[in-house]
């Protein structure tokens, strides 16, 4: 049987009728999907749809409980990543697999270094040089993966994809960490391979770059495929319905004009080596973003406001110099910071539900004893609240697909009741359905008169959800733009660090 | 470039193992929690079989007692270990702690005379230098920011030395008249069950509702599993850290008061290996040793196997009891053996 009766050529990587359980739930009900030489295929879903499952199912990382996996129309001849990767099928995930205290080289490298009995290092070194400039990426290849900011290691992750020689590539949202920068650089080689007739497979719940990228789409919900289509046959919108199942309004809340009292004051603030004298001030009711390239010092400022960082200057509490030390003190004075970095800052992913959720507010929940039946009843509020979409609760959090995690996380940073709350790339890996779920909760804290400080590197995020908008540059703030000001070009302005005389001019283009 | 293809049969039927293996033990995930349980009974009833004095009170209260002062210290581990920590230290810990204590309670003798007050000073005592103790551990671990296996490596030997020093070579003893009195604290007890195995029991009952039901216990595990994360959620890391080490130093100081009676001696052969057995007990457990998980019923459960191992080669006479330690050795690697295959499961 072939795939698409416009299809002439045989796929190279096809699933036939895959099912998947963990446990005793199914979670791929029946997938047939294929792959084809030569063409970007990109698989959208709903969080927790099955796109990361069937992704690891391609690339050897998982076995289907049922149904088959076909390379070149006969079974696939590896039962490991490793050796799918051996026969050209190679896999970017979603979690970073690279070796946190080894080298971009020796990472790169890992598994198939040179040299004989003695590692060739000059070689690999070369190598790796060459790949990440093919990238255009400012990587040193000794860095050490630990000391990378994410979107670099996820630079590195397609680096090392890259020289494996794949025949079949799957992209397990490589874009969702990068800057718009690094984003067309991966297009590029992406559209090289293409030319190269490599077999490609993306996933990104940014869905313009589907539209731009995607030679066919396949729509997955609730672990089925619900449509299949070619080239300009879906339109954004259309993909958008397909995934949620219903038709989506506008996913921004309207803007709120009536920011109350100051909340929070930040004078002359400097977390060293980056960030330098740094002053805003923030008002009950507001939603302030934070825009700026990565680098350029947003979650480092963050991180000391809270605390987690050593920081000098002053934070000023409703007009009261306050000092914060670390998180707990934060805490206490009303501030809550949600990480950028889930996986590695943000849950336990080897605990379950509650225990994520709860860990950081425990006190509340007992005085010498945890008082388990109030956790339970917390969680159950989370789950209703923030749509938590998990099979069983007392699942392991690592186990939870990306978005869900990220819902997680951010009902755990609200458990507090923070007045000020900080957070850095709010729906990083969210699809659209619940991106709008968790913009209308942000405009629903500002409402309630808590002040919101959202730092993304995402624009039209940024305009969309900010009553006001501070453009950071090498560590300090290049410029602040609201009302009529604050376009999407003077932003960008900004964050590039074109000269201000354009930047006024361009702002009704 | 790509040099590598070649294919490796074993690796793909490790790697099919691996990826069919999580169904199975998500639908089982009691039995490898019930492993040890399950080992201590067999062991119990082979114990049984071979000796028809195994199970008398009085060969079990022996067993339990001798437990007693390993599984105390063993606790204390489990906090250590859950919170990513090691202990090297408490064996030789314990001896010095025995040694100071017999010598404070020596040179009390003539100011306090033979009597309660001078047990319970030197009970004080002994708890007190376990507290300091833990506290010098715990403070070069977390200010200091010294690995724990090389702090306590460090401490071992320190306190190994200084008891030999302080016992300039030989034998520190406590006093006859004292001992008679200090004995029943380790040869009596209440309702025919000896002192040592009452304060075993509840320091273990604490020890389990401590790590299950209290912030401490959640805290160590947050912290094991990833001290990043806890720090980030507004955890004390460096005080819950510093806290294990006391509350293990607290417990080899109570260990140290039941153990003084029993002989009434301390020298540089006190407590010798006490740390590999409370270790090889909190592994064997089912505690992570790389932390973010700790199980304290599994801890008892790890020193009863060790201490029944030991009493069943003794009494059943099957083969040389210099083998304890060959036998023991294999139980404690069967038991990370079956940690792995949890784990990566
Ligand atoms: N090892 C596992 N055990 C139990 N459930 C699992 C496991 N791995 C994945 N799941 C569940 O399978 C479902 C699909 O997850 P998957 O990661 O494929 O979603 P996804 O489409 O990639 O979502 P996202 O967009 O959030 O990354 C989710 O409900 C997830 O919780
Ligand atoms: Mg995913």
């Amino acid at each position: 049987m072939s795939a698409a009766p416009e299809r002439v050529d045989a796929p190279v990587l096809e699933l036939v009728d895959v099912r998947k359980s963990f446990g005793p739930i199914e979670i791929l009900h029946g997938i047939d999907f294929a792959l084809h030489a030569g063409e970007v295929h990109a698989l959208i879903g709903e969080n927790g749809a099955g796109k990361s499952t069937i992704m690891k199912i391609l690339g050897g990382f998982l076995a289907p409980t049922s149904g088959a996996v076909r390379l070149d129309g006969k079974p696939a001849p590896y039962a490991s990543g490793a050796q799918a990767e051996a026969v050209g099928v190679v896999v970017i995930h979603q979690e970073f697999n690279l070796a946190p205290d080894l080298t971009v080289t020796e990472n790169i490298f890992l598994g198939r270094e040179l040299g004989g009995l003695f590692l060739d290092h000059r070689a690999m070194r070369a190598g790796t040089q060459a790949l990440l400039d093919e990238l255009d990426s400012p990587i040193r290849p000794d860095s050490r993966i630990r000391d990378l900011p994410v979107s670099d290691r996820q630079m590195v992750e397609i680096a090392k994809a890259l020289a494996r020689k794949a025949r079949v590539l799957i992209m397990d949202e490589p874009s969702a960490v990068l800057t718009h920068k690094e984003v067309e650089v991966l297009f590029r080689q992406i559209e090289r391979l293409r030319a190269q007739g490599v077999a490609l497979l993306y996933t990104s719940h940014r869905l313009e770059e589907i539209t731009r990228l995607a030679d066919r789409v396949t729509v997955l919900r609730d672990g089925a495929v619900v449509r299949q289509a070619g080239r300009g046959e879906l339109t954004e919108d259309g993909m958008a319905t397909a995934m949620v199942g219903r038709k989506l309004e506008d996913i921004y809340p309207p803007k709120r004009h009536h920011a109350g009292a100051v909340a929070l004051e930040v004078r002359g603030f400097s977390v060293p080596p980056l960030v330098r004298d740094i002053s805003f001030t923030l008002r009950r009711g507001e939603v302030l973003g934070i825009s700026g390239l990565v680098g350029s010092g947003r979650t480092e400022l963050a991180e000391g406001l809270v605390g987690l960082r050593a920081a000098t200057g002053e934070i000023l509490r409703h007009g009261v110099p306050v000092h914060v030390g670390s998180v707990r003190e934060a805490a206490a004075r009303g501030m809550a910071y949600l990480t950028e970095d889930r996986k590695e800052h943000g849950l336990l992913l080897d605990k379950n539900l509650t225990d994520n959720l709860t860990l950081s507010t425990l006190a509340r929940f007992g005085t010498v004893f945890i008082d388990s039946g109030r956790e339970e009843a917390a969680l159950t509020r989370a789950i209703g609240e923030f749509d938590i979409r998990a099979p069983r609760r007392d699942m392991k959090v690592g186990n939870l697909s990306g978005g869900n995690q990220q819902k997680l996380l951010l009902a755990k940073t609200m458990l507090g009741d923070p007045e000020v709350v900080i957070i850095d790339e709010p729906t990083r890996g969210i699809d659209v359905g619940t991106k709008s779920q968790i913009y209308a909760f942000i405009d629903a804290l500002a409402a309630e008169g808590r002040s919101v400080i959202v730092i993304s590197s995402d624009m039209p995020e940024i305009l969309g959800l900010s009553d006001r908008v501070l453009v950071m540059r090498h560590g300090r703030i290049a410029g602040e733009l609201y009302g009529e000001r604050l376009t999407e070009n003077a932003v960008v302005r900004l964050v590039m660090g074109t000269n201000e005389q354009t930047s006024g001019s361009a702002a009704h283009v | 470039m790509s040099d590598t293809t070649r294919p490796d049969t074993a690796r793909a039927d490790l790697a099919k193992q691996a990826a069919a293996a999580p169904s199975l033990t998500a639908r089982l995930p009691g039995l490898s929690a019930l492993g040890p349980l399950l080992a201590l009974i067999l062991l119990v009833a082979l114990g049984a079989y071979l000796n028809e004095n195994f199970l008398s009170a009085g060969n079990v209260t022996n067993v339990l007692a001798r437990s007693a002062f390993i599984g105390m210290i063993a606790v204390g581990m489990t906090f250590v270990i859950t919170s990513g920590g090691l202990d090297l230290s408490v064996g030789s810990m314990a001896a010095f702690i025995a040694g100071v204590m017999i010598l404070a309670m020596n040179a009390l003798l003539p100011t306090m005379g033979v009597g309660v007050p001078l047990i319970l000073a030197g009970m004080a005592i002994a708890l007190g230098a376990g507290l300091l103790a833990g506290l010098g551990n715990g403070l070069l671990v977390t200010k200091a920011r010294i690995e724990p296996f090389i702090v306590t490596l460090g401490t071992m030997g320190i306190f190994r030395s200084l008891v030999t020093w302080l016992a300039d070579g030989g034998t520190i003893s406590l006093d006859f008249a004292v001992r008679q009195l200090y004995r029943p604290v380790y040869y009596s007890g209440l309702f025919g069950i000896a002192w040592p195995i009452i304060v075993f029991a509840l320091v273990a009952i604490a020890g389990q509702i401590a790590m299950r039901h209290t912030r401490f216990g959640r805290y160590c595990e947050a912290i094991g599993s990833n001290d990043k994360v806890a720090l980030y959620s507004a955890v004390n890391v460096e005080r819950i850290r510093l806290m294990t080490y006391v509350l293990l130093g607290l417990l080899v100081g109570l260990a140290t008061v039941m153990y003084v009676p029993r002989l009434g001696s301390a020298s540089g052969t006190t407590g010798m290996l006490w740390e590999l057995e409370a270790i090889a007990a909190v592994i064997i457990g089912g505690t992570a040793l790389k932390g973010g998980y700790g199980r304290v019923w599994g801890t008892v459960i790890g020193v009863l196997i060790l201490s029944l191992i030991d009493n069943i080669l003794i009494l059943a006479d099957l083969v040389s009891p210099y083998l304890n330690g060959t036998i023991q050795g294999v139980i404690i690697v069967l038991a990370v053996v079956l940690q792995r295959s949890k784990s990566s499961a």
